[in-house]
């Protein structure tokens, strides 16, 4: 199991392999479906964005509310290959991790490759271990959208699998 | 003639959805760690063991067990001879709703399809009502995630297709899904009826307990065969890569008409929440 502190360098992302199994703590934006459509419309619209893409990692993913006295909600991952059509011009633009669940398309293989960055599996269905992992939670961007909010998000110990490396292996059975 | 106040019908539909909301059913479970038993590829036994301890945890600290608390599915077979009072029934169902999820700090999924403008409150539940014999009104309850509801699939075979093409579609709708509806999946299959009613067979074919194979002989053979195929295709939990991609399939069967053979595979999670009480 390795331990891993984002961000993530170059040099660690190539150290990674698919199928290697790992823990992610640092920093983390939630962004799905809305999100992403907002971001877009950021970004073509040059407008900054809520944070800094260089070195970032998205966590696909919308949380529950926070019982009192709790940081988070269950907040596990969310289908990434909702966002094959977005992921691709993010990491482009310098994003160096993604985590959801689920293969994603070959766009985002290709992307990894060109732009040494990673897309990690969480465990799906597991929302309240991930919950549990996040240590602070705050919305720093369109809070309108309720759970499909962006979240700054500073985690401990986060159980994933490296499922895209940036050598265009999967963990995915083709 | 009893009569019920739709307001009993509000309690007990939000009793059920906070219940559901950080419950596995107890065959889920007995299913999950069955497939933890038996998986040889190791990060899927390490995915499975994982969501083991998360639905212990979910239920211990009554927490969502996956944060996707679902668009709430509720079936209600009303009883002929109950006389219903109070609020209409659809809005008590819709009150239980909102409560549990406010107060269960559940997540809120549903929005406008064209503005995706949140509901705020996780309502309009999707509601079905089937009248039957008897004085009792009997209450299901499914949060149904959408991660495995967007795999989900309605064909129209025509009636050359038969037993073998009914099954290649159940298999072909699991394999196409591949990793993305959180497998192991459970497969609900709808046989029969027309476009919408074969759907909804399938919804049902959601709500039996994990396991329960259809009485009919043939129809459970149907089962058997499709889930010993899925489990053949590899994908594994999580798409791993492994030995159980698949925890149930369960179809209901229905008359259809002759020109036709709808089959609908509504495809759900793992994560198989769902209660029942009869009142």
């Amino acid at each position: 199991m390795k331990k891993l502190r984002l961000p993530l360098s170059k040099e660690e992302i190539k150290d990674l392999h698919a199928g290697d199994a790992v823990t992610l703590s640092g920093v983390i934006y939630t962004a799905r479906d809305c999100a992403h459509k907002r971001i877009f419309a950021c970004l073509d619209a040059g407008m900054p964005l809520p944070f800094d893409l260089k070195g970032a990692t998205i966590y696909y993913a919308g949380p529950c509310p926070a019982k009192p006295g709790r940081v988070s909600g269950s907040c596990g991952p969310t289908t990434s290959a909702r966002m094959d059509s977005f992921a691709p011009r993010l990491f482009d633009l310098g994003l160096n991790c993604a985590v959801g669940k689920g293969e994603m398309c070959e766009e985002v293989r290709q992307a990894l490759m060109r732009d040494t960055a990673c897309y990690f599996a969480a465990v799906g269905g597991a929302g309240a271990i991930y919950g549990n992992a996040i240590k602070k939670s705050e919305c720093v961007a369109f809070e309108d959208l309720l759970s499909e909010a962006v979240y700054r998000l500073e985690v401990e110990d986060f159980p994933a699998v490296v499922a895209m490396d940036c050598y265009g292996e999967s963990v995915y059975k083709k | 003639m009893r009569i019920v106040n739709t307001k009993k019908i509000e309690n007990c539909v939000y009793r059920l959805a906070r219940r559901a909301g950080t419950n596995l059913t107890p065959a889920c479970t007995a299913a999950l760690e069955r497939a933890a038993a038996r998986e040889s590829a190791p990060a899927c036994r390490f995915a499975l063991g994982t969501l083991l301890d998360n639905a212990r945890l979910a239920a211990a600290e009554e927490l969502p067990v996956c944060q996707d608390t679902g668009m709430a599915c509720v079936i209600i077979e009303l009883g002929q001879e109950v006389a219903l009072t109070g609020e209409l029934l659809s809005d008590a169902v819709n009150s239980g709703v909102r409560r549990a999820y406010a107060d269960g700090y559940f997540r809120k999924s549903i929005c406008d399809p064209l503005t995706r403008a949140n509901t705020g409150d996780n309502t309009p539940a999707a509601l079905h009502v089937d009248v039957t014999a008897g004085d009792k009104i009997r209450i299901t309850y499914l949060p149904k995630g959408f991660g495995s509801e967007n795999m989900s699939r309605l064909y129209m075979l025509t009636p050359a297709k038969g037993r073998e093409g009914v099954i290649d579609c159940i298999v072909q709708t699991v394999k196409e899904a591949g990793s993305r509806p959180c497998p192991p999946v459970c497969v609900g299959v709808g046989l029969g009826g027309n476009f919408d009613g074969c759907a909804f067979l399938a919804k049902k074919a959601l709500t039996r307990a994990l396991g329960t194979p259809n009485p009919r002989a043939d129809v459970r053979e149907i089962e058997e065969e499709a889930l010993r195929r899925i489990n053949g295709l590899g994908i594994g939990c999580q798409g791993f890569g492994g030995d159980v991609t698949a925890l149930s399939v369960a179809c209901e069967i229905a008359p259809t008409h002759i020109a036709g053979l709808p089959v609908a595979v509504n495809i759900q999670c793992h994560c198989v929440r769902c209660e029942k009480e009869v009142l």
